[in-house]
């Protein structure tokens, strides 16, 4: 890629830096050069955004018809999975799993619900009583 | 503190903060390509099967760390290297790294890393920065993919240094230790020593799933997700391909721009016209990447009907850049560049 044909295009980065990349300078040597961002790039990014915005709809509509617990639908929300979560909670990936369960998620002691919430940055009441 | 540290912005993190501390002990002819080469990080795996955030499993590079290793082990630098089980103490072993006055890499979780912006926050865990000193309660950040310094307060350093899920960074601490000068002759053996490791895992190791082979794989596979996966989740899955390309730390085309410039400087110290003309061929391969980046973007920006025939211009694609680099690799291990 040539110095001059590096895209500028507007992207989320814009706000924390450019980034460098390594192009050609016009006698063919190598040098570096900054970019404010890449079209290609963005849409990329957006594309995973849309995919997870989704998800995270998915999981609203799970807990509402009471399939799942809040919990799922917070680990979502919080683009976290099974290995993530079980990493911050300390719990195991099936005992997160039984969480999921509405009637088991009833019955969590307020000692779990704490360390959960703590992890999903809310409060014990917004994970007890659901209201997204 | 008799030495000044310097911010240096990189395209890749961790190459950046092996170059600047490098530069920092004295070894001022330290560049982000001479690193990378040197270091072999080069690379390209496809993990069958393994689906991350929704996506294939591609990587352009080697293992976090890998780097690093590589390159002070040849340079004959020893790193110190620490992970805690502790948090605290992570953070008294810091804050005297910080009272010593030397600057240390760091290894990060991005989730909670304020400066990042949101839409580039997930849960990716090996992140690098350097941290080069501390005022008023914050750490003095040196984050190699910036223009400029940052910093970080003492709770959110915590936060992003415990980050957990893969790759935790369980605080861990990095710097080079004793670090003498170095001859021509060692750089130079060096040099040709990181080439002969990145043909190795370029061309020999086994499988069809790694080096140039890897590029193949790929290939075959994009020819068949969209009757596999649907034209929506397919797209998805390029879109994937193009982030793990692309995104901010690769130097563009997939580190190959990078790679290129490290055989054009290998080239000067080493002496060996020819090199430059191997360069020209992996600045071929990284365009074609992001040829085939452009290509991708138009399916999963619905640009085109999403036909399957739009899936095989990417794969064909691949398919010539699979070709590029196995041709390249094969000139660079004929090649006589010293032991």
């Amino acid at each position: 890629m040539k110095k001059e044909e590096l895209p500028q295009d507007k992207s989320a980065l814009e706000v924390m830096t450019r980034e460098l990349l390594y192009v050609k300078n016009s006698n063919g040597k190598y040098t570096t050069g900054l970019s404010t961002g890449w079209d290609i790039k963005k849409e990329a990014l957006d594309s995973a955004w849309d995919d997870i915005k989704e998800r995270v709809e998915l999981a609203r509509m799970a807990v509402r018809n009471r399939e799942m617990s809040p919990v799922y639908y917070f680990m979502e929300l919080r683009l976290m999975d099974l290995t993530v979560l079980s990493g911050y909670t300390g719990f195991w990936k099936f005992t997160i799993k039984r969480h999921f369960k509405p009637y088991v998620f009833q019955r969590l002691s307020n000692e779990k619900l704490t360390t959960y919430a703590k992890i999903f940055d809310i409060s014990i009441n917004e994970l007890k009583d659901f209201k997204e | 503190m008799e030495k000044q540290f310097k911010h240096i912005q990189a395209a890749h993190c961790e190459n950046g903060v092996a170059t600047s501390l490098m530069r920092y002990h004295g070894l001022e002819f330290m560049s982000e390509p001479l690193v990378f080469g040197i270091g072999a990080g080069l690379f390209y795996i496809h993990v069958p099967v393994l689906v991350i955030n929704n996506g294939p499993a591609v990587a352009y590079r080697t293992m976090p760390g890998w780097i690093f290793s590589q390159a002070s082990k040849s340079l004959g630098i020893k790193v110190s290297r620490t992970k805690f089980n502790s948090e605290q103490k992570a953070i008294e072993f810091l804050d005297q790294k910080v009272k010593e006055g030397v600057p240390v890499g760091c290894q990060v979780g991005v989730f909670n890393l304020p400066y990042f912006p949101p839409e580039y926050r997930f849960h990716f865990n090996a992140h690098n920065i350097i941290v080069y000193g501390k005022e008023n309660g914050n750490y003095l950040i040196s984050d190699p993919v910036m223009e400029t310094v940052t910093t970080l307060s003492e709770a959110d350093m915590l936060k992003v240094r415990f980050a957990k899920g893969p790759l935790a960074p369980k605080g861990q601490v990095y710097f080079p230790e004793n670090v003498q000068r170095i001859s021509k002759e060692v750089l130079n053996k060096a040099i040709a020593k990181g080439i002969k490791k990145s043909t190795v895992m370029m061309l020999r190791l086994p499988g069809n799933i790694v080096g140039t082979d890897g590029i193949k794989y790929t290939s075959k596979k994009i020819r068949s997700w969209r009757d596999k996966l649907g034209p929506r989740k397919a797209g998805l899955f390029l879109a994937q391909i193009v982030r793990m390309q692309e995104e901010i730390g690769t130097g563009g085309g997939g580190f190959r721009f990078l790679y290129a410039a490290f055989l054009e400087e290998a080239s000067n110290y080493l002496g060996q016209e020819k090199l430059l003309n191997i360069s020209d061929d992996f600045t071929k391969s990284g365009d074609l990447w992001r040829e085939s980046a452009v290509q991708m973007g138009r399916i999963y920006k619905g640009r085109t009907n999403n036909e399957q025939k739009d899936f095989e211009i990417c794969a064909d694609l691949l398919l010539e850049i699979s070709n590029i680099e196995k041709q390249a690799f094969v000139k660079l291990s004929k090649m006589k560049l010293g032991k």
